[in-house]
């Protein structure tokens, strides 16, 4: 049967180099680099390398990385540590389509007084900047906007943000996890403080994320027990894996420019041939700013759930916002803030590429699609 | 993925009696676009008006719904209208060998869209759905009645049980209080209904103690945890039982309801009738 793994926004396949890079500290390399001999004290400069590796990705210096266990705690640390450092007076400010690791703090910090707002989206799933701007006008706020969108692709305009928020002495975090290593991110140009990285979107394993913490930013430790990363993550480090994550930011820094049009090439053959062999489809999001590898479409009238297990059952992996899918009784939240009609939410499918795809991949599912779609809708009370 | 059954699959991937009959004499619809799944549902009756000779249906749904669809029109082919009355959402999630509990809803529209059928053909009424009583959640249209119905049927006891079988409480979760009395009621009726209820034996304060804290580890306190909240029994005197609340129920503006109603309800049952509950203002 076919293989074909068209989810990488979910996770992705952890690079050959990446496991190599691994696995000499499951061998030899096991030691403690806070030890005071020289078997713990030779792996401390592998991880001053990864967070070397981590840094250039974004353009940080390597001080301001601290490594984590996932995009999650990434999340968490950024916003709850500002808030506790900067007390009640900050109101928060984020988006109704963040990745639930960003809306889940928001909204603890909620019920623990903090003032929360919560901006909408168009209907291509772009923030109204001006909003933004009334927001941030009335208090001094902690802002939490993602970079790109995990089930649209959607790209903000974080440059756009983050000039609004430092004119208005506001901090700034962005989830950054699906914008790492597929577009360009430079921190020296967009004045943000913080910004969250997941290993296992960039082709790392799971079980290892990265902050980074603008020097200056006022942050309380999330972690406390430990004098590791400098004291602001407790915890002997996760040597293995932080090493497979600098050696993935370096994979992704080099294959980047290449990848922004392969890849690209080949999520717009899909999206484009998938459009013109089914009928009543759309795409969700804003298609001129859009991650290179993402595609969100509708298929009307029919549900993703049934949808995904047509494909699976001839080898293709993708993903959907469906209500069955997510998990709730209701379609993915960022489609309903959106707008997408119900006759389409419940139908949307993700399908994320990555620099493993191939022509034949691609070419694989348009051929297929239209049977299972055909399939579905013979079924559908909703098709005249 | 789902842990669905090989039957269940085999019904998803090779739906029986999918399509429209026409001139159907009975035609029920139930779902809607915005609900994620519905149904529609068609029989025509021999010709002696007896039996179902010929159903079909038509889902948009997840593979479930669509399995649900298919095994319910294979379970009634042949029955009478009094039989396939009888057919319970237990029955088409048994003949498929079991639903994972979050999809149980599935096989309440089966039966739903059976019931809507029957009704078309007895009454001549095309209603896509006829809501009887008091809506209770009014996001996805669940009727007080149906609530206790499901509840009823399958033996349910959590607010989030019911929400899997017929989706009410699963859209903004402001009737949730409101299922829980439901959910309670029934409970209440079913114990009451099997066992009639032995005489407590009097026990020492010590025991009484004992059982308090029993029944509150037991009983109460998961479920406050579910909302991030917690509650500690604090002293027994004579009837009184003084508590206090921890976590988000200590800033809860909806404590005093949740003491009576929980808290007091659930130790009265397990306890005594007798029991006051007091929150601990010192």
């Amino acid at each position: 049967m076919k293989n074909i793994y068209l989810d990488n926004n979910a996770t992705s396949q952890v690079a050959p180099e990446v496991t190599e890079a691994m696995l000499p500290f499951f061998k030899d390399l096991w030691g403690n680099p806070s030890s005071m001999h020289y078997f713990g004290g030779q792996v401390r400069k592998y991880i001053e390398t990864a967070r070397e590796q981590v840094a250039a990705l974004i353009g940080a210096d390597p001080s301001e990385i601290v490594f984590t266990g996932c995009g999650t705690e990434s999340d968490n640390m950024a916003i709850r540590g500002a808030a506790e450092a900067m007390g009640r007076d900050m109101q928060i400010v984020t988006t109704k389509v963040e990745h639930l690791a960003v809306l889940g703090p928001c909204r603890l910090l909620k019920e623990h007084g903090f003032d929360l707002v919560e901006l909408g989206v168009d209907p291509s799933g772009q923030l109204n900047l001006p909003d933004l701007r009334k927001t941030l006008s009335g208090r001094p706020s902690i802002v939490s906007i993602m970079w790109a969108n995990n089930e649209t692709g959607v790209v903000f305009p974080i440059d756009e943000i983050a000039a609004l928020t430092s004119n208005a002495g506001a901090i700034l975090h962005t989830d950054a996890v699906q914008a790492a290593g597929k577009i360009p991110i430079n921190v020296r140009k967009t004045p943000l403080n913080m910004l969250s990285i997941a290993g296992h979107k960039l082709h790392a394993p799971k079980g290892i994320g990265a902050l980074y913490v603008r020097k200056g930013t006022r942050l309380a430790t999330f972690m406390v027990g430990g004098h590791q990363e400098n004291g602001r993550r407790g915890g002997t480090e996760n040597v293995p894996y932080i090493v497979g994550l600098g050696r993935a930011c370096e994979l992704a820094a080099a294959h980047m420019n290449r990848e922004m049009t392969t890849v690209a090439a080949l999520r717009d053959r899909l999206e484009n041939g998938l459009l013109a062999s089914c009928p009543d489809t759309m795409v969700n999001g804003d298609r001129s700013h859009r991650l290179p590898n993402t595609s969100n479409i509708s298929f009307q009238y029919i549900e993703g759930e049934a949808i995904l297990y047509h494909l699976s059952d001839i080898g293709v992996a993708a993903s959907s916002g469906s209500a069955c899918t997510s998990g709730s009784l209701e379609p993915s939240h960022v489609i309903r803030a959106m707008g997408v009609p119900f006759t389409a939410a419940h139908g949307s499918i993700r399908f994320s590429l990555s620099r493993y795809n191939t022509m034949d991949d691609v070419d694989y599912v348009v051929a297929h699609m239209p049977e299972i779609v055909k399939r579905l809708r013979a079924l559908s009370p909703f098709v005249k | 993925m789902w842990d669905y059954t090989d039957k269940v699959l085999d019904h998803f991937r090779n739906p029986r009696n999918v399509g429209v009959i026409e001139a159907a004499d009975g035609v029920g619809q139930v779902g809607s676009l915005a609900c994620g799944d519905a149904l529609k549902l068609m029989f025509k009756l021999d010709a002696r008006k007896e039996r179902i000779a010929e159903i079909k249906f038509q889902t948009f749904g997840c593979a479930s719904a669509i399995a649900s669809s298919s095994a319910l029109t294979e379970m009634v082919k042949g029955m009478t209208l009094a039989q396939a009355a009888q057919v319970t959402n237990k029955d088409i999630a048994d003949y498929l060998g079991g639903l994972p509990e979050q999809k149980m809803h599935c096989s309440v529209l089966g039966r739903e869209a059976l019931e809507a059928a029957i009704a078309n053909y007895s009454t001549g009424k095309t209603d896509k759905k006829i809501l009887e009583g008091k809506v209770i959640c009014t996001c996805f249209g669940v009727t007080e009645e149906e609530i206790e119905r499901v509840t009823r049927e399958n033996k349910l006891i959590s607010v989030d049980q019911v929400t899997n079988y017929c989706k009410a409480g699963g859209g903004c979760g402001n009737c949730r209080k409101d299922i829980e009395k439901i959910v309670e009621r029934v409970r209440v009726q079913r114990e009451a209904s099997t066992a009639s209820a032995a005489k407590p034996r009097r026990l020492t304060t010590l025991q009484k103690i004992q059982l308090i804290q029993a029944t509150m580890d037991r009983e109460i306190r998961p479920m406050l945890k579910k909302d991030g909240g917690d509650v500690e029994l604090i002293d027994v005197l004579d009837n009184r039982v003084i508590i206090s609340f921890r976590g988000m129920c200590a800033h809860c503006q909806s404590a005093e309801v949740t003491m009576k109603d929980v808290v007091q309800a659930k130790l009265r049952e397990f306890v005594g009738e007798d029991l006051q509950v007091e929150e601990d203002k010192a």
